[in-house]
């Protein structure tokens, strides 16, 4: 308690000194890697497993057997495409392969079961694997970025582009707000995972994951050979109920084998669109494009008479044999990576000036972005929703020996961090600007002691902006800032900028 | 009390600034890192050194990313084994970034360390940037 009410006058100097003594107790209160929170204990838990970089991940995925397994959050509809191959072949194999072996050929059930395990193959290889997610910059990446895109425009609001030449094609790299990068070519940031993924094809929800550079080919041998899979079961349950029906009659074979009507009507079902996007993707990797690419007529020759895709290697055959049998990069995000202590923290002076422009142009960099306006907003009216928290002040820090902490967060100007309550981090995220300005409420309303004029129950988020939520976030928030100096008469106008975008954004 | 001082710097040095090497994406998607050399490090050490740490960085990764016949038969081999093949033996990149990781260590030791710079491997920041943290030079003059 009383560590707070001195760092308000010591602002920065406590902060740094902080800073020194918990890098030497090895779990700084910032990290600067992309990984996100620390664990909060000290050197006397070393003994504790130490915690993986997947428990920390910033986007909008779920894991499984320890980091092994990356999915997307929703995973209802890969569920669906599991049921219904495992049924579909589970009941050929249960009704109709028992007669096909003993009167046509045992090759049947046998290259059939091939077939079966090759698409289950590739399905948990695209499902499971990382597809290519970029991981976010680290603090001293995006602060540096900010300083270059800064410095080359002084009036006209910053740019957020940049482009390049590639093979005689000019092509735009865009920045990424959640991820604070300039995107590679092909590249674009899932809006479902909230990650930047190389050689973006699509958000696949059949497949439980976004389908990117290094999960590709295992997206496209899945419905090749699901496609070849569906066919030879559709025609070998025919091929069944007709070499039955010529011995037994229809209606008994229908009455032996219920099951293949079944087979049927589901495959007939499945074979268009299956058969349909197998071909579609075929001339998307003979032409060497992503769905996304295609879809938006990136290099339609409508575009201009100039425009046509840099990336082809000119022939069919090099564009496939690039696509399926290319290198497999390796995972770029490490999940199963152990969370490290950082390196030796910045000396504050140097980032002096870095810092101080830090945050006006981030406000106004967020301020412009209407995803991230259109996620704030989703998020605030969410935490409407849930109930208002605990009478505790916030500005207590439960946290031992991180007073300090609620500086630093303050200035974060980060994505919503899904591993914190959905209301609480995502606030965060829709006052830029407000986050300097709940430092300054949180001390604030520390001093007057007021928890019920903190935080009342029958006041919505929405409405207030006061509205406290983010504390419990910056309890949990140890990010690494850009020491950005507190400033009480900036942020009262800063904080009235956000008031007034609240009130706008309450309104929708 | 100096010689504390110093031993302190020696123990946890402090770092002075940052530079980021970002990618160079005009031959596409290949990862290659710009080459030009920052003014940053100017006072630190001379051009043609960064510059053949880099080109050689290129270079390795040009090999990493390589379409030909090896690569080919690799995929082709792993996808006749439905991937399985890569649980006992390791891709071709990722041998290479193994050899680029030693690379970059030697590297350190015998150019970088001690100009006080350090090159951190790309693949820890995501084959993003280059990033050579500059140390501030105060145990280099002190402490001898």
């Amino acid at each position: 308690m009383s560590q707070i009410q001195h760092a308000v006058p010591d602002g920065p100097i406590r902060y740094t000194q902080i800073c020194t003594r918990s890098t030497s107790c090895s779990s700084p209160p910032t990290s600067s890697s992309a990984a996100g929170t620390e664990p909060p204990s000290c050197p006397g838990h070393r003994g504790r497993t130490p915690r993986r970089k997947w428990q920390v991940f910033p986007g909008r995925n779920r894991f499984y057997c320890d980091g092994r397994v990356m999915m997307a959050r929703q995973t209802g509809v890969f569920y669906l495409t599991l049921v219904l191959i495992l049924l579909t072949s589970g009941l050929f194999f249960a009704f109709d392969c028992p007669y096909l072996a003993s009167n046509l050929s045992p090759a049947i059930p046998a290259v059939g079961a091939v077939l079966f395990v090759f698409v289950m193959g590739m399905l948990f290889r695209a499902s499971f694997s990382d597809p290519g997610v970029l991981p976010r910059a680290t603090p001293d990446e995006a602060a540096d970025l900010e300083r270059q895109i800064d410095s080359t425009s002084c009036s006209k609001p910053p740019p957020r582009s940049r482009e390049v030449l590639i093979n005689g094609q000019t092509v735009k790299l865009k920045y990424c707000f959640t991820c604070k990068i300039f995107r590679p070519p092909r590249a674009s940031h899932c809006s479902l995972c909230d990650n930047c993924v190389e050689r973006f094809d699509h958000h696949c929800p059949w497949v439980g994951n976004c389908v990117g550079r290094r999960n590709y080919r295992f997206f496209y041998l899945f419905i090749l050979s699901l496609s070849f899979l569906t066919i030879f079961i559709f025609s070998f349950v025919i091929t069944h109920v007709v070499l039955r029906s010529n011995r037994t009659g229809f209606l008994t074979t229908l009455k032996d084998s219920p099951a293949s009507i079944l087979e049927v009507v589901v495959c007939f079902f499945s074979v268009w669109s299956i058969v349909g996007l197998s071909g579609f993707h075929t001339y998307l990797i003979s032409s060497n494009q992503t769905t996304n690419e295609d879809i938006k007529g990136t290099w339609s020759r409508k575009e201009g008479k100039d425009n046509y895709n840099p990336y082809s290697y000119g022939n069919v055959l090099t564009n496939c044999c690039a696509a399926l049998c290319g290198p497999l990069p390796p995972s770029l995000i490490d999940r199963r990576g152990p969370i490290q202590a950082d390196t030796p923290q910045t000396a504050p002076q140097s980032n002096g000036t870095g810092g101080s422009s830090y945050a006006p142009t981030q406000l106004h960099s967020h301020m412009c972005d209407q995803d991230q306006c259109i996620q704030s907003t989703k998020f605030v009216l969410q935490a409407a929703a849930t109930p208002l928290l605990h009478s505790d002040p916030v500005v207590l820090p439960p946290l031992p020996a991180k007073p300090a902490s609620l500086g630093g967060p303050c200035a974060y100007l980060g994505p919503a961090q899904p591993t914190l309550p959905s209301c609480a981090g995502d606030v965060l995220t829709l006052r830029d600007v407000a986050v300097d300005s709940h430092c300054h409420h949180h001390l604030h309303l520390h001093h007057l002691h007021h928890h019920q004029h903190f935080v009342s129950p029958e006041e919505t988020p929405c409405g207030t902006p006061q509205g406290a939520l983010p504390c419990p976030a910056h309890m949990h928030l140890q990010h690494p800032a850009p020491q950005v100096r507190y400033d009480p008469v900036t942020q009262d106008s800063l904080h009235e900028d956000s008031v007034r975008g609240l009130v706008k954004l309450s309104s929708v | 009390m100096a010689e504390t001082h110093s031993l302190q710097d020696l123990q946890q040095p402090a770092v002075s600034s940052k530079v980021f090497i970002q990618r160079d994406y005009s031959s596409g998607t290949i990862c290659k890192f710009q080459t030009k050399f920052p003014s940053e490090l100017e006072s630190r050490m001379d051009k043609q050194q960064f510059e053949e740490t880099m080109q050689t960085l290129n270079n390795l990764y040009a090999e990493a990313e390589k379409l030909g016949g090896k690569s080919y038969l690799e995929g082709c081999l792993a996808c006749l084994t439905a991937y399985t093949v890569f649980l006992c033996m390791e891709t071709h990149y990722e041998k290479v970034l193994k050899k680029i990781a030693r690379y970059i260590k030697d590297q350190n030791e015998k150019i970088y360390a001690p100009r006080g710079l350090l090159l951190t491997d790309p693949i820890e920041r995501g084959l993003r940037v280059v990033e050579i943290t500059i140390f501030e030079d105060r145990s280099i003059g002190s402490g001898r």
